[in-house]
């Protein structure tokens, strides 16, 4: 395991009205990954963010980064943290290369104009660099947020729901920018509730719910273990129950007997593997069939069913 | 304690880039009105008012209208620094910083101190062209105008950080610091009162201002100019330890 570069610790924070916003969130990241934080809204995600980066005062708990406690050591600390906020949040008269500029001395470092204008390349935001910030569209906007984020060159980067209302082209986009700062040694933490961010550009997936984390793990690991096939075989007669041959598959039957429905596999394939074999069975068994659709669970599906779960247990 | 030089100079340098872009309104606005008032009350009227102890009416009335614009603006701008950050959400970024509560008063206060003190001198050079007018001891009036600018600007922050509305954010400039400036001896000297109320307005903090500017100009004032100093420099310190205090318990400013 790669060193770690944020552990949080018995992290806790009850707002003065009460609300639980974290729970008791023990959590470890890992130097150069791209950590995704999924989460319905309201789970607690930017309250994590925020106690991190110095917006929220945790309740209990301990914060270290870089081997530094946070809450102690905090500006040695800070000085490598980046935050791209969720809101569009920056001061829209402000033309782009003096924002971004402002952010770099902010957070204490000399200016350098080589710096900037290759963020601001990265970012193809350099032909904009005397625009004001008003003058530019939403995406490019945040594309601002990035640049000041990354003013500073830190080693650890927060991207709070980084594509939140923006066009599919864009969020592509803006997957590309992450994968550029993971290839520059950045480590990453993403919040989102787009499931095919995560599934598209983490390493590790970490599920946060009422402020408790209810899983954490790789990603392909997590697919691997919580995943499964889907596949549902319409048969050309309708059957009234199923032969023992085919029963013994985690199958149903489904439609009036016109259908069978598998459910089964890992994750890995191995149910792509038993329903070829499902449909080798049908055949000795003189079962037709027309059509076959087989389907792979996603990340989507394994964190509705996470939720789920945990509605269930809750009741 | 560490002090990060390069973060508080980039905040005053934003603030003042701040100041410049919008100086129509955050120069000439406020000039213009202290120029009317010298205009029609030290000019036109002044002519027949009588003189107050050795000194001509319009030339009497200079310390106070200063002080008057002074407080005003001084407190507006460092509230509106501070508060419009809070309002729009940019505050995360200073907050994620490794910037603590030196760094962040140097920048705001230092900077909405240096737009008083920029605001001041174009004020008197305005009121010279109407009133003639010497200043008895500039030292002490550039060091008693820096400290009000200071103080006043720590003032202002707290009240930006306390604000939650645009509205609050007026309350203070509007219906407390103009009628005490008014009542404490701008247009008039507290000794030519009569009793009681020679004696209550001295409960009126702003007097020991207006007092103690007009000191630096003409030599003499309603109340001792240590007095003034002193309170003014005690005015400075609590502020910055409210200030202190905001940042450590992060009032207002961290969830």
């Amino acid at each position: 395991m790669s060193d770690p570069i944020l552990e949080l610790s018995g992290l806790t924070k009850v707002y003065s009205g009460g609300l639980k916003a974290l729970d008791d969130v023990d959590l470890t990241i890992r130097k150069g990954e791209i950590f995704a934080l999924l989460g319905p809204n309201g789970a607690g995600k930017t309250t994590l963010i925020g106690a991190v980066c110095g917006l929220v005062r945790p309740t209990s708990g301990t914060l270290r980064a870089f081997g530094q406690d946070l809450q102690s050591d905090w500006r040695q600390a800070r000085a490598r943290i980046g935050l791209v906020p969720q809101e569009l949040s920056t001061d829209m008269f402000e033309p782009v290369k003096h924002a971004v500029e402002y952010s770099r001395g902010l957070f204490g470092l000399a200016p350098d104009p080589g710096r900037i204008e290759e963020i601001l390349r990265s970012l193809s935001l350099w032909d904009k660099r005397n625009n004001r910030i008003m003058e530019l569209s939403g995406g490019m906007k945040r594309r601002v947020l990035i640049a000041k984020a990354m003013a500073h060159e830190p080693d650890l980067l927060f991207l709070d729901e980084p594509t939140a209302g923006v066009d599919v082209e864009l969020r592509k986009d803006m997957w590309h920018q992450i994968d550029a700062m993971r290839a520059r040694g950045v480590t990453v933490i993403l919040t989102t509730h787009y499931i095919e961010e995560a599934e598209e550009m983490a390493d590790r997936v970490g599920i946060i719910r009422k402020g408790r984390i209810l899983m954490v793990d790789e990603k392909d690991a997590m697919m691997a273990r919580l995943g499964r096939t889907e596949a549902h075989i319409l048969l050309a007669e309708p059957l009234a129950a199923l032969p023992p041959e085919i029963a013994q598959f985690p199958v149903e039957l489904e439609e009036g007997g016109r259908s069978i429905c598998y459910r089964g596999g890992d994750g890995t394939g191995k149910g792509r593997e038993e329903v070829a074999d499902l449909t080798k069975a049908l055949i000795a068994s003189g079962i037709d069939y027309v059509g076959i659709d087989v389907r792979e669970s996603s990340l989507e599906d394994i964190f509705v069913s996470l939720l789920g779960d945990e509605e269930g247990e809750a009741a | 304690m560490i002090f990060n030089a390069r973060s508080a100079w980039s905040i005053y340098r934003r603030e003042l880039w701040r100041f410049l872009r919008t100086a129509f309104q955050s120069v000439l606005a406020p000039v213009l009105t202290t120029a009317l008032y010298i205009l029609v009350f030290g000019s036109a009227i002044g002519d027949r008012m009588p003189d107050v102890g050795s000194v001509d009416y319009g030339a009497f009335i200079i310390p106070g209208l200063l002080m008057l614009t002074l407080l005003g603006e001084t407190t507006s701008n460092s509230s509106f620094g501070i508060y419009m950050p809070r309002f729009t959400g940019t505050i995360y970024e200073l907050l994620s910083a490794p910037v603590g509560v030196a760094e962040t008063l140097v920048g705001f206060v230092g900077a909405a101190a240096t737009k008083s003190l920029i605001l001041a001198a174009i004020i008197l050079l305005t009121a010279r062209i109407f009133v003639p007018y010497d200043i008895a001891h500039p030292f002490f009036a550039f060091v008693f105008i820096l400290l009000v600018a200071a103080s006043f600007s720590l003032f202002g922050f707290i009240l930006g950080i306390w604000a939650d509305s645009f509205e609050k954010l007026g309350i203070i400039p509007m219906l407390i610091l103009t009628p005490l400036t008014f009542l404490g001896g701008t247009f008039y000297s507290i000794a030519d009162l009569p009793a009681p109320w020679d004696t209550v307005a001295l409960v009126n903090p702003i007097v020991y201002l207006v007092s103690g500017l007009r000191w630096t100009f003409y030599g003499s004032a309603d109340v001792s100019i240590w007095v003034s100093l002193g309170l003014t420099l005690a005015f400075l310190f609590t502020c910055t330890a409210v200030i202190a205090y905001i940042f450590r318990t992060g009032w207002r400013l961290r969830d």
